[in-house]
């Protein structure tokens, strides 16, 4: 079972990877959107992080809900309400519960992820981070280091599209050849389940 | 209506500039419209390109005057964000609209009709009518 904490481990890790991966975030949005995706996440996941270190909610979907809302409110690109909506859809999914399972986790991350489509109206193999996500909330049914690899190989799939959501649309063929930075964001996210779920077992944080 | 419930106007751009400028040439083009409540909701809180939550709650807030509040964006974050403030439920005023409209001329009619004393929806209408209208 997952608990409040397990969230909060997530979290925390994608702040993590964020802060690692800033700087390729923002290079691959460099030729096809404005330069900001890394240092946009890293304020959201920073601001993230503090707060569920400060005082962490009591559940699984507390932990999410609050983490969306601040990315909305301290991101400042477009991810910040496409991640916020993921986030906070997902923990609103999760409902009230003080430990959910995985499966529990992959419904509401579904859910999240079809918030998301409809916020930004994108579809799969428009070149965005729903070519990550759409494939790892198929695969999360099986583990979390499948999810994580359906996330990758999503994101590594954007690089021959034609982007059709968002700044890199009205680049029309020139955006082919580059992988799409919210896709690579989406698969960071993804990855850090694994990481957290490896933090329980090793009884660190 | 009566005149002292006028709804108010709300400008996202990812540009400060952008959104004061235009909130000052419609308030400029609409004649009686200084008394309109419109405020820009531009940039980020640092001053850059982008777009901030925060400016936009605090904008809708200041516009307020109970007769709803029309939100007229750029693009990109400006309309992805406005939206996701509206799903939050308790971040803007009650009664708030995201306007599916140009941003100059939409911007422009919704000063001048909200200047007349017009409902939020007569409001609405006449900036997303602005989308009609053909230069060539």
């Amino acid at each position: 079972m997952l608990d409040a904490d397990f969230f909060r481990r997530w979290m925390t890790a994608t702040a993590a990877s964020v802060e690692r991966e800033a700087e390729r975030l923002t290079a691959l949005d460099s030729p096809i959107g404005d330069a900001d995706h890394g240092s946009n996440l890293q304020r959201g996941f920073r601001a993230v992080r503090d707060a569920l270190d400060k005082e962490p909610p009591a559940t699984p979907g507390a932990v999410l809900t609050q983490a969306g809302r601040l990315l909305i409110s301290t991101v400042g690109g477009a991810s910040g309400p496409l991640y916020g909506t993921l986030l906070r859809r997902t923990g609103k999914a999760l409902g009230d519960a003080a430990e959910v399972d995985e499966r529990q986790l992959a419904e509401a991350l579904r859910a999240g992820t079809d918030a998301v489509m409809q916020l930004g109206g994108a579809a799969p193999g428009d070149k965005t981070m729903i070519d990550a996500l759409v494939p790892a909330v198929d695969a999360l049914g099986g583990s979390f280091a499948a999810a994580r690899d359906a996330a990758e190989e999503g994101a590594v799939a954007t690089t021959p599209l034609r982007a059709r959501k968002g700044r890199a649309s009205y680049l029309g063929e020139r955006s082919i050849g580059h992988q799409d930075p919210g896709a690579t964001s989406a698969a960071l996210l993804i990855a850090a389940l694994s990481d957290a779920a490896a933090g329980a077992e090793a009884g660190d944080e | 209506m009566s005149d002292e419930r006028l709804v108010g106007i709300v400008l996202v751009s990812h540009s400060a500039a952008v959104a004061e400028s235009v909130a000052e040439l419609a308030k400029g083009l609409a004649g009686a419209g200084d008394a309109v409540p419109v405020a820009p909701a531009g940039g980020t809180e640092g001053g850059g390109l982008g777009t901030s939550a925060e400016l936009i709650s605090a904008a809708a807030a200041s516009v307020d005057r109970g007769a709803g509040v029309a939100v007229l964006t750029d693009l990109g974050s400006a309309v992805l964000t406005v939206k996701a403030l509206l799903a939050e439920g308790d971040e803007l005023p009650a009664d708030t609209r995201l306007v599916d409209a140009p941003f100059v001329e939409g911007a422009v009619a919704a000063v001048v009709t909200a200047s007349t004393g017009a409902d939020l929806s007569t409001v609405e209408a006449a900036a997303a009518e602005a989308y009609a209208y053909r230069k060539v």
